[in-house]
């Protein structure tokens, strides 16, 4: 539910950036969005034509980047790929994970005019 | 230029994965057709919750000052988020500045309960909103003591999803899980979990009648989150609150000293 707030919170990012990088229309967004990180991808593309609405963004694309989940095992001494919190060591199965990536929610790049 | 932070270094930066997806730099992905506008390319590289992290960042500059330690509490609706905070400020108070931030979608109730403690407090009113944000808890401090050393307590939307990925400027977020819910509610809800470093096991005057494990709750906690600390305790009787109390004094302390 609050990927409603994050997309309003992109659209404000859009408009800071359209004035500072002098750009009035935003014609496709692309995200970069990691496994970890508390946000639903389907939700962002669902909600973000609604929060565009009446906007610069209005009828933009929304392309998002999905990054896998990374951490550094500490039984293996070893980075492994994984897919949530909660989910063990795909090696060794040991939840001692320290995460290293995956977190992230980023605004990319911009195609505008 | 760096193309990943801006800087006009060439400085290397360090990656431990690698990126499986194309970066589609400087060429937009439609063929250009006369008569149309021109579109551009430009690179963000922004965090989507940048804005919530400048006011959270604020807002812990400000504790940071004040030498204030604020918690923020979350947990599902009715872990007995309020009861646990009534029982904790009327402890505290006359021995430690204490605030409370109330939030939830509706009423001013919780916020009508700490005040009958004479301890200050201020509701936030989410309307349809699921989490407290940054902005919201700043604005809320203005109507607020200055809470010198202090601990300021916030309490978050009942929500187990939403509030995770909210920071408020907080120096922990504790997580209250009641012996009335699953005990699986740390795998069901990882996120939440990952997010905090102290998980509360309240209500634990009901445990001889439910089927409430704390030792499987504390591991499918640590399953999720290694290094969470746990407290069992009980709003109501009053089992385990010094433990929590005595945290609770010993990060205010902390808080102190460092500010």
């Amino acid at each position: 539910m609050h990927e409603m707030a994050l997309c309003e919170g992109l659209v404000q990012s859009l408009e800071a950036q359209a004035a500072a990088q002098d750009f009035t229309k935003v014609h496709k967004v692309w995200l970069e969005i990691g496994a970890l990180a508390t946000v639903e991808p389907e939700a962002m593309r669902f909600n973000f034509p609604i929060v565009a609405q009446g906007t610069l963004a209005e009828g933009a694309g929304l392309e998002i980047l999905c990054v896998d989940g990374h951490a550094w095992c500490m039984q293996c001494s070893a980075p492994v790929a994984i897919k949530a919190h909660g989910e063990g060591c795909p090696v060794c199965g040991s939840f001692q994970l320290q995460v290293r990536d995956g977190q992230q929610m980023r605004i990319k790049q911009l195609e505008v005019s | 230029m760096c193309g990943v932070c801006g800087c006009g270094d060439n400085h290397v930066h360090e990656h431990d994965h690698d990126h499986d997806h194309a970066h589609g730099h400087g060429h937009p992905e439609h063929a250009h057709a006369p008569g149309l506008t021109p579109t551009r390319m430009v690179q963000v590289e922004q965090d989507i919750m940048a804005a919530n992290q400048r006011y959270a960042d604020a807002n812990r500059r400000l504790f940071a000052q004040r030498g204030i330690f604020a918690v923020n509490l979350v947990s599902s609706p009715g872990s007995g988020k309020t009861s646990l905070l009534v029982k904790t400020v009327e402890a505290l108070k006359g021995e430690i500045p204490v605030a409370v931030i109330e939030g939830d979608q509706q009423t001013g109730l919780d916020a009508e309960r700490i005040k009958a403690t004479g301890v200050p407090a201020w509701q936030i009113n989410t309307g349809k909103g699921c989490h407290l944000d940054a902005h919201g808890v700043g604005h809320a401090l203005e109507h607020l003591p200055e809470l010198q050393g202090g601990i300021l307590f916030i309490e978050n939307v009942g929500n187990l999803v939403c509030p995770a990925g909210f920071d408020l400027g907080e120096a922990h977020k504790v997580v209250v899980l009641s012996t009335t819910e699953g005990e699986d509610k740390p795998l069901k809800y990882p996120d939440m979990f990952y997010a905090s470093d102290l998980m509360l096991l309240n209500k634990s005057d009901l445990l001889p009648y439910v089927d409430f494990s704390v030792e499987k709750a504390e591991a499918f906690a640590r399953q999720v989150h290694p290094s969470i600390k746990s407290i069992t305790l009980s709003a109501r009787t009053g089992e385990g609150m010094e433990t929590w109390l005595a945290w609770l004094r010993a990060a205010a302390a902390l808080a102190r000293i460092a500010a």
